[in-house]
């Protein structure tokens, strides 16, 4: 588990803090998205979680991975997690030599798992990593990421520069890869691009400019299903007093409401709740 | 208020399942591809297709066989057939009538263009 504790956190020359007092929990064996508008902390949380930041110290606060600080950086806690960032340097070698070179460090590396997400995304085998475009690029760092079968791998912004077919190779690769042990954290603003992974959603926010982040849900796809209901209305129905948040789009008015007992579940569109979220 | 409910994601992969069936992709006695292999398939995560597979063990159309995996159950595309004919007269049918009706048309023009269609 993920255990992350009245967590603070200001960068270095500036007054207001990104995290006062936060807390959240991340269980075993799920696929979770976290959601959040551009520059709401999203980066900064995975690092904190990483240990590649450290919290500001105080009230004790902190980031804890199976009972271990992350702040100590001891090797029982890094070999827990890999960390995929956004933007990544690769160095102009085979992969084939950076794999020989990096696999060591983790003691669960597959082969098996990088060839299949090679051939998923279509690249070949043993690809240069000095001549590869950046969505190449991209692809080769989601399948060493795989690749780790890491307890925990938080992907960020994973299918930023991906072109829509191989958004698609992204989702079977994380289907058939992300074990039954293990736990995936997507952070993305590309909502679309993942939710049919996610078993589980977090969505942060801001409420205003400086303010410190927030935790708006922290809820499992399954539970969102049960208690809301997302149906599509006529258009004109966005004065019905049952509709807690309404979004017109081509094919008419997309609403929200409480879902009463006795009703069947409808399927969950993550991007209207996170919406209603955002504007409340 | 005229709204549309859209069938829930693991129900719409149940359907497909249901589909291979029909199509006889799967035959009965069949082990279906695993659930991983599903979840990348529909590119899904693995407890949707689970819930697919609860939801079809249910209506004795798949069943879990100890040490093999999932297998299509003896008399599936039957029931399949069965439900599909009904869900067909029960909901499809009734529309189409009513369609049939306001377009000014009865069964003998449905009659006469499935002949042509036939010939």
């Amino acid at each position: 588990m993920i255990d992350i504790k009245n967590l603070n956190y200001r960068y270095r020359g500036t007054e207001h803090p990104v995290f006062d007092d936060f807390s959240l929990q991340l269980a075993e064996g799920s696929i979770y998205g976290l959601l959040a508008p551009n520059g709401v902390g999203k980066s900064t949380l995975l690092c904190l979680i990483m240990g590649g930041l450290l919290p500001d110290k105080g009230n004790g606060g902190g980031v804890q991975v199976d009972g271990f600080d992350v702040a100590r950086r001891s090797y029982e806690v890094l070999r827990l997690l890999y960390l995929l960032p956004e933007e990544m340097e690769l160095p102009p070698v085979s992969l084939s030599k950076y794999v020989r070179a990096r696999e060591p460090f983790y003691q669960d590396f597959s082969r098996e798992v990088l060839a299949d997400c090679l051939r998923e995304f279509g690249l070949p085998a043993d690809p240069d990593l000095g001549t590869l475009s950046m969505g190449q690029r991209k692809k080769v760092a989601i399948s060493f990421a795989l690749a780790t079968r890491s307890k925990y791998l938080l992907l960020d912004e994973p299918t930023n520069g991906l072109d829509i077919a191989s958004k698609s190779s992204f989702r079977r690769v994380v289907a058939r890869h992300v074990g039954d042990g293990q736990t995936a954290l997507l952070s993305t603003h590309q909502l679309a691009d993942v939710d049919s992974l996610l078993d589980h959603v977090v969505v942060l926010g801001q409420k205003s400019e400086h303010a410190a982040v927030q935790l708006l849900l922290d809820s499992s796809v399954a539970d969102i299903a049960a208690r809301y209901t997302f149906e599509l209305r006529s258009v004109g129905s966005d004065t019905d007093p049952d509709v807690l948040f309404c979004e017109r789009r081509a094919d008419g008015l997309h609403t929200l409401t409480h879902r009463h007992a006795d009703d069947g579940e409808t399927p969950v569109d993550l991007e209207l709740i996170y919406k209603y979220l955002h504007k409340q | 208020m005229n709204y549309t409910k859209e069938k829930v994601l693991f129900v719409k992969i149940a359907d497909r399942l249901c589909d291979d069936i029909l199509s006889g992709r799967y035959q009965d006695g069949d082990r279906v591809a695993s659930v991983r292999e599903l979840a990348a398939e529909f590119e899904v995560n693995v407890n949707t297709v689970l819930r697919a597979f609860d939801l079809l063990q249910r209506d004795d159309i798949l069943q879990q066989q100890r040490g093999i995996g999932m297998l299509v159950a003896r008399g599936a595309r039957r029931r399949v057939l069965a439900a599909r004919r009904r869900d067909f007269l029960q909901t499809e049918l009734p529309d189409f009538l009513r369609r049939l009706r306001l377009l000014g048309m009865d069964v003998s023009d449905v009659q006469r263009a499935w002949e042509e269609m036939e010939a």
